[in-house]
């Protein structure tokens, strides 16, 4: 055997995935349900806590958080600069910041780089600044392909890249969260933060879609 | 929608609509016990006249009376006992072989790996499953699965351990990846105690297991 | 581990199929919702963390993996950890019931903690004593290296020469985290890698791919 199964063998409680979930309903809003029935019953989980959570995402943290951020980004040079210098603490003045969103790095799209964010490994995402990741984003085409066919995926989303544009994508392996700051579009000077806010999409804040003016 | 399109796994159960299409699968339209699908499949090809089921039924007796893993031992006993075609079969295994009727399907372009007690030789197919079938017949379930296919080329002490099969550290492991139309017959070791033996009895003591490279032949215990 | 969750340049999933991002509903049935709720306020066995969260799911049985949608996957983490640390049984999870006269425990995340959750976790830059062994601009090779158990080092990476883009200061490092094994901070840099490096010379001239890096994944090059 080789030498990294020592540490597998001190680790305990770390086994494997039990043979069980062939004795499961395959259906799995089944066997979710069965799941919170049992937690609430042991005291391992309050229901109106898992109510509380769903409410947050519904209501309290999506993309429109991000989109707060590239606006404010687009009006105010000097929070742009503090933005791209220091993503974390600048999102902090905002006040959105906490889970899976502490560590923020915005990355700038110009009209000579475009950045395009992806999780090959797991489906890392910026939760605090774009709320739930969308499906396609933990789907194995998106994290297989992203990193070896980038203009490809791009195609699919319908947003053709010319070849002089140099695309970097950032596999999001360790506890860094990236937010594109996307271009703002032309004729949009007479536009609010709040209006220009309205503007940008989650897919643009990702890197597979680009900000339209209207 | 055409009727040829197997969803995504993942959403597999939420959003039909959003099915990816994927050229020349239709699984998730046919019946998940494979022999129904086989019996529909069967049927439908006699029907057409795209199969002859006599010839299925020929096939079927060639893997199971004719072509298996005695051909292999009969090699490597004779290798045992005549040295100048031992030399014969590590040079060119093709040739040495041909005289058997043994080539064919699957077996058209042989190399002969020996055993010795410096170098045990491993037969894996990462990519697929490639297989001597025309000398071992068909192979092992557990050859054609994830786990083998996977780590007989990261962790093959680790897999041989699992067949128990623990060979010293002074002994190189080499690890043949069938990726090509060459496929691979281990030599095994002639076990110590068997000079009295005929060249058929030796024969009786080589497993398939042996050839591959995932065991010893043993003196004491026939094939 | 070299398993199917490190899927970075695997070929035959298909087409990403995009839905569109005014019409994609947050959840895409009701368990979905739940199962996040659930995950997010349960009682995990002592010690648990993000990155045994992680590496239980990379252990799921690859067809399983492949073939169940993402908070299915957490429900299976969620299975595992239950079963792993001892806090139910599998008769338990099968029947969806406790057993007749085990002990119920009181101290479930409550929903007035959940707002100062959300904003108090997910910190995990430490301290490191030593500095950084490389520098902005300085070309490294992640090392060739194959743990069996949890690591953040993609394959395609393995063995490829990039250039330190990012220096992030010192991070909780994955692979002994998961194994509570300690934290052991090490610093982490954002390595770019050009695309032709880790994809041959039929990829674009001008690509590149950024992977965060802990340093004992890097040898200067």
């Amino acid at each position: 055997m080789t030498q990294h199964s020592h540490a597998h063998d001190h680790d305990h409680d770390l086994a494997h995935h039990h043979d069980i979930h062939s004795e499961l309903p395959s259906d799995p809003a089944l066997r979710v349900k069965a799941l919170e029935s049992l937690l609430t019953e042991k005291g391992l989980v309050d229901p109106a806590a898992i109510d509380a959570w769903i409410e947050v995402y519904e209501s309290k943290i999506g993309p429109r958080n991000g989109a707060k951020v590239v606006a404010k980004a687009w009006v105010d040079p000097a929070y742009k600069e503090r933005l791209l210098r220091d993503g974390s603490n600048a999102i902090h003045e905002l006040d959105f910041h906490g889970r899976q969103g502490q560590h923020i790095v915005a990355v700038e799209n110009t009209p000579d780089v475009h950045n395009l964010v992806v999780c090959t490994l797991c489906s890392c995402y910026p939760l605090s600044v774009l709320g739930l990741p969308p499906a396609w984003y933990k789907s194995a085409p998106y994290r297989s392909r992203a990193v070896i066919d980038p203009r490809g995926v791009l195609k699919e989303f319908g947003l053709e890249l010319p070849d002089h544009v140099k695309i970097r994508v950032w596999d999001s392996t360790a506890e860094i969260r990236y937010l594109v700051l996307p271009e703002r579009p032309a004729g949009t000077e007479r536009l609010s933060e709040e209006q220009l806010a309205a503007l940008v999409t989650r897919d643009s804040m990702i890197g597979v879609g680009k900000v339209a003016a209207k | 929608m055409p009727k040829t399109c197997l969803p995504l796994g993942r959403d597999l159960h939420h959003h039909p609509h959003h099915h990816a299409h994927r050229r020349g699968h239709a699984h998730a339209d046919v019946p998940p016990d494979p022999a129904l699908r086989t019996k529909a499949l069967e049927s439908l090809l006699t029907e057409m006249g795209l199969v002859d089921p006599a010839a299925i039924d020929a096939w079927v007796e060639a893997y199971e009376s004719k072509i298996g893993p005695r051909r292999g031992a009969q090699v490597v006993a004779r290798a045992w006992v005549d040295a100048a075609f031992k030399a014969r079969l590590l040079q060119d295994a093709t040739r040495a072989i041909e005289p058997f009727g043994f080539l064919g399907r699957e077996a058209q372009h042989i190399v002969v790996l020996e055993n010795t007690p410096a170098i045990h030789n491993l037969v894996v197919c990462t990519l697929c499953s490639c297989y001597p079938w025309g000398l071992l017949g068909l192979p092992p379930r557990w050859y054609k699965a994830a786990p083998y296919r996977a780590r007989s080329v990261i962790d093959p002490r680790g897999v041989l351990g699992e067949f128990g099969l623990v060979l010293g550290d002074e002994v190189e492991v080499r690890v043949w990846d069938s990726t090509a139309e060459i496929r691979y017959l281990v030599l095994p070791e002639r076990p110590a105690g068997t000079e009295e033996l005929s060249e058929e009895e030796l024969a009786g003591l080589v497993t398939r297991d042996a050839m591959i490279g995932i065991a010893k032949v043993e003196k004491g215990r026939t094939a | 581990m070299n398993g199917v969750h490190d899927m970075g340049g695997m070929h035959g999933h298909g087409p990403v199929a995009p839905e569109d991002e005014k019409h994609e509903p947050l959840w895409h049935a009701p368990w979905e919702a739940r199962m996040l709720g659930i995950t997010r306020s349960m009682t995990f066995p002592k010690g648990f963390n993000i990155d045994r969260f992680r590496h239980i799911r990379e252990l799921m049985p690859p067809h399983l993996y492949l073939a169940r949608s993402y908070y299915d996957h957490w429900y299976a983490v969620c299975v595992a950890a239950l079963l792993n640390g001892g806090l139910a049984t599998k008769d338990e999870i099968k029947s969806g019931h406790a057993a007749a006269g085990s002990a119920k425990r009181n101290d479930a995340a409550r929903a007035d903690q959940v707002w100062a959750s959300q904003k108090s976790q997910g910190v995990f830059t430490r301290k490191v004593e030593t500095p950084p062994l490389f520098a902005i601009g300085q070309r490294v090779r992640a090392r060739n290296i194959n743990p069996t158990e949890h690591t953040r080092v993609p394959r395609y990476v393995r063995g490829k020469v990039g250039v330190v883009q990012l220096h992030h200061g010192g991070h909780v490092f994955p692979d002994t985290n998961a194994h509570l094994q300690g934290e052991a901070p090490q610093h982490l840099y954002t390595v770019v890698f050009s695309a032709r490096e880790l994809w041959g010379e039929d990829a674009s001239a001008r690509d590149e791919i950024c992977a965060d890096l802990w340093e004992s994944y890097l040898d200067p090059a």
